[in-house]
């Protein structure tokens, strides 16, 4: 309201007071829309959780499926994801970190190879991973593993779905997570630290080894965490590249097929003979599921937050 | 106490590192380049595999070009097997569209809220339940769409089937909204505070601020928050596989069920020949879907160098 | 000393004092530890240096001085090259330390750092023991035995007036110390891969009255045995601890010449106005 006390004041009082009327609409669906959302997710996790929290139990942690995937438990396909996770992890975090610390100190920016990769690793991450999978199949199966097949002579061994198959097709994935995280980590060492080390006579590398990694790990963590969650978590590039439904033994070897969390999630609940016998095996693999990336993730955003907090700390 | 000097150590040390920094430098720019040997293997193995399409005339025999919009039906398994794309463009198209429709509105009015108006505390609560949906597996989400959403969609909607577009194209929306409200939510959070600070200061009320200032200035990342959904809901597989139906109907309605390129891929490659026409339309779809999904995240990376760029004040 | 007066107003006019010195042992030319000939430097299009040529005599103390942006900190990152660390940089001329051209295809970068130590201006020790900063050059030549290394730790603490405080607690984070005693671990850090240069940039500006005092007597203990070069923005420093002073303004060297006469009696004018404060 204007102080002047003119007739005008009359209409743009109204119209003010109109435009408030939209202005507080508009401020309450946005706040409804999160709130919204907030119930949706509340809803999801408490749905899962209340149906699956009574199966879940150490026998069936620790239990094979018995009797059609209607009694017993899980352990089979919690230890191929494990099995699979640690062997992608194994393949990627050289390739993502070796990567990431050329980026960050050995690249010239201007260079067009650096300008390829940084391309390449934008683009990796758009990928579907429907095509990844197809790329499992089309490349490590068909042309790898079979190459290697004729060169030894063999009839089929590596020229079919297989862990190792499938463990390279995820770190294929998830090489672009990895990369971004460990490049914004050595980010975040201060510039006086590699300053300091070169100004000694370190070389790029000793600087690296000695005083950026070690620095840089917590972020690196975090890329590495949040790589092991994805790979938990894709069904599509494992569907042909090595996942199974029943194995009667445990996988040993990188040849080996194996059961996996999410494939089985995918196959109990779309295949089942059975929905209502199976159905507390099935809801209870998806709230082990869940909690299993949940835990990663949270773990993933903690450590980024204790990392933010230290970087303000410091000034 | 002795110290030796050291220029022994170091004329030793100069030959050996020099050597071995030259040998590591290769190894790390060989690291870099697998990343760019990942892509461009990607495209040349998908690619390889669908080029019988386009080159050999035996499999063009069964499926080509022409004939995916030659017959209406997709039936790739049968008697006589026919690809027409037509019900996997429109099973994509309905699903992706109910997606964004659901997801857009939703995603963006929170980021608003988020960025413009809610208090601290409200935002520190909002982001982790965010994160936490964006956690959520696919196989998870498709999994809650088929075992409950699909029931309750039912119950409201009087659909005949449960498994549809409906339902198949609510639970993709869920799964890309963590996407378009992160990076909405950045574009607005990245409008400088000088901005909203001007306008307020001009008697303006904050949801004006936010609908007249911030929001047109973030404008090209919201835009591109939305592409990037779209990106990812199109090449989405899981959650539509549970929850579509799969069954390759073309009509417009969203209570049918259908087929999405994504997931006919998935469905099919199990049982497929290897080298058949069928395959190689596979992989025809594969790398349909690439060049898609490579042209939609190409364009909002130009949005977001659009953003940056008004911020700057060019 | 000379006190103008202007139309605007009385100007304050200040001389940083030099103190008495011993004059150099007679008959004997001082070696030239570092030069520089028609040295220029561009940062893509900006030209940093322009043109410098000067000589610095080993074993003593050298003042650069002049205002922001002069190019004080780029002629000094010059000397170890730490100036390749920025993209598009581009240099020409001859810089050339102990008679070596810096700057000729082909050198060992790596050793010249070594040979040429850097103290920066905030305090950079590494996360780690007080010991592992002042053994790292050291370790990075290859030594790995701690008893090996300790000797020479001990004796950079010692030179750096750092090894009386610290010598009970040399496993402790070197972050625990305080900012002056982290500056003297970095030099004592800098002397342990035993450098004939050391390049100091602004090494005080960052600590209390007290530490920049210490440093300043630490700087006159080393030389002789170091050649040292320090940029300063404090001129009273400069006059207090340098035997020679290099002023210069906007990339080019103004002038170069003993501490004495150029803040008593400058050859330019333009060095005048700048001792006395009347810009900069």
């Amino acid at each position: 309201m204007t102080s002047i006390g003119l007739p005008v004041v009359a209409p743009i009082a109204r119209a003010r007071r109109r435009l408030d009327l939209a202005g507080r609409t508009f401020t309450a669906l946005s706040g409804f829309a999160s709130l919204l959302i907030v119930l949706m997710v509340a809803v999801i996790v408490g749905e899962i959780a209340w149906n699956g929290w009574a199966t879940v139990s150490w026998e069936f942690l620790a239990g094979a499926p018995r009797e059609g995937m209607t009694k017993g438990g899980i352990f089979p396909a919690i230890y191929g994801t494990v099995l699979l996770v640690v062997l992608m992890i194994v393949a990627l975090i050289p390739f993502g970190v070796g990567a990431a610390v050329w980026l960050h100190l050995y690249a010239r920016q201007d260079a067009w190879f650096t300008k390829a990769v940084r391309f390449a690793v934008h683009n990796l991450a758009g990928v579907p991973s429907i095509v990844f999978g197809l790329f499992g199949l089309g490349f490590f199966i068909q042309f790898v593993g079979r190459g290697m097949d004729r060169a030894m002579g063999l009839d089929v061994m590596w020229g079919q779905p297989a862990l190792l198959w499938a463990a390279l097709t995820l770190a294929l994935l998830n090489l672009p997570v990895v990369i971004v995280t460990t490049e914004e980590a050595l980010g975040t060492v201060a510039r006086e630290q590699r300053e300091a080390s070169l100004a000694l006579g370190a070389t790029r590398w000793q600087t690296v080894r000695h005083v950026l990694l070690p620095q840089a790990l917590p972020g690196m963590l975090t890329g590495a965490i949040l790589a092991v969650a994805r790979g938990a978590g894709e069904v599509a590039p494992i569907l042909f590249t090595g996942a199974a439904y029943y194995l009667p033994f445990l996988p040993k070897a990188p040849t080996d097929q194996f059961m996996e969390l999410g494939y089985h999630v995918f196959v109990l609940a779309t295949q089942s003979p059975d929905v209502d016998a199976t159905r507390p095996l099935l809801y209870g693999t998806v709230l082990v599921l869940l909690v299993l990336t949940f835990l990663l993730n949270l773990t993933a955003v903690l450590l980024r937050a204790r990392l933010r907090a230290r970087l303000l700390g410091k000034g | 106490m002795t110290v030796t000097p050291l220029t022994s150590r170091r004329n030793a040390a100069r030959a050996r590192l020099r050597a071995r920094e030259g040998v590591i430098e290769l190894l790390l720019r060989a690291c870099a380049f697998g990343a760019v040997a990942g892509l461009v293997l990607i495209v040349l193995f998908v690619f390889k595999e669908a080029w019988p399409i386009v080159a050999d005339p035996e499999v063009q025999k069964e499926s080509s070009l022409r004939g995916y919009f030659a017959t209406p039906l997709w039936q790739p398994v049968g008697a006589v097997p026919k690809y027409g794309l037509m019900p996997l463009l429109t099973g994509t198209l309905k699903v992706v569209l109910i997606a964004l429709v659901f997801a857009v509105p939703l995603a963006v009015l929170a980021a608003v809220y988020s960025a413009e108006f809610a208090p601290a505390r409200v935002r520190e609560t909002l982001k982790p339940v965010i994160e936490l949906l964006a956690g959520i597996p696919s196989v998870v989400m498709g999994f809650f769409a088929l075992m409950v959403l699909a029931s309750w969609l039912q119950a409201l909607t009087g659909a005949a089937m449960r498994l549809n577009a409906l339902t198949a194209g609510i639970a993709l929306g869920l799964g890309i909204l963590p996407t378009i409200f992160t990076v909405s939510e950045d574009a607005l959070r990245s409008v400088p505070r000088s901005f909203r600070e001007a306008s307020l200061g001009l008697g303006a009320t904050p949801w004006q601020t936010a609908w007249h200032v911030s929001l047109p200035a973030a404008s090209a990342g919201v835009a591109a928050g939305c592409l990037l959904g779209l990106a990812r809901a199109v090449g989405e597989t899981m959650i539509v596989l549970m929850a579509s139906g799969n069954a390759a109907i073309h009509s417009a309605s969203p209570f049918d069920s259908v087929r999405t390129l994504a997931a006919s891929i998935a469905a099919e490659l199990a049982e497929v020949v290897v080298g058949s026409p069928h395959y190689a339309t596979l992989f025809f779809l594969g790398a349909l879907l690439f060049s898609v999904t490579f042209v939609i995240n190409l364009v909002a990376g130009l949005f977001v160098g659009r953003l940056r760029k008004r911020l700057a004040g060019t | 000393m000379t006190v103008e007066t202007s139309e605007r107003q009385p100007t304050l006019v200040s001389r940083p004092k030099v103190p008495e010195r011993e004059p150099a042992a007679p008959g004997r030319p001082a070696e030239v530890r570092l030069a520089a000939r028609g040295f220029h430097l561009r940062y893509g299009a900006l030209h940093a240096l322009k043109g410098i040529t000067l000589e610095i005599p080993s074993g003593e103390v050298t003042a650069i001085i002049g205002p922001s942006g002069c190019g004080k900190s780029t002629l000094l990152r010059s000397f170890n090259r730490m100036n390749d660390l920025i993209p598009g940089v581009y240099a020409t001329g001859g810089l050339s330390v102990s008679g070596r051209d810096v700057y000729a295809p082909g050198t060992d970068v790596v050793d010249l750092r070594r040979r040429v130590g850097m103290v920066f201006q905030r305090p950079n020790p590494f996360p780690k023991s007080i010991f592992e900063n002042v053994a790292f050059g050291q370790r990075m030549l290859g030594e790995h035995d701690r008893d090996a290394l300790a000797p020479r730790v001990e004796q950079s603490l010692r030179r750096a007036a750092l090894w009386d405080e610290v010598r009970d607690r040399l496993d402790a984070s070197a972050l625990q110390l305080s900012g002056g005693q982290q500056q003297r671990l970095c030099i004592a850090r800098c002397l342990a891969v035993e450098p004939e240069v050391i390049l100091m940039d602004e090494p005080a500006s960052a600590l209390d009255p007290t530490a920049t005092t210490r440093i300043e007597e630490l700087i006159l203990e080393l030389k002789g045995r170091y050649t040292i070069v320090v940029v300063t923005h404090n001129m009273q420093q400069a006059a207090r601890i340098s035997d020679r002073t290099a002023f210069l303004l906007q990339g080019e060297l103004v002038e170069f010449d003993d501490t004495r006469r150029v803040f008593t009696s400058p050859r330019e004018k333009i060095t005048e106005d700048y001792i006395t404060g009347r810009f900069g």
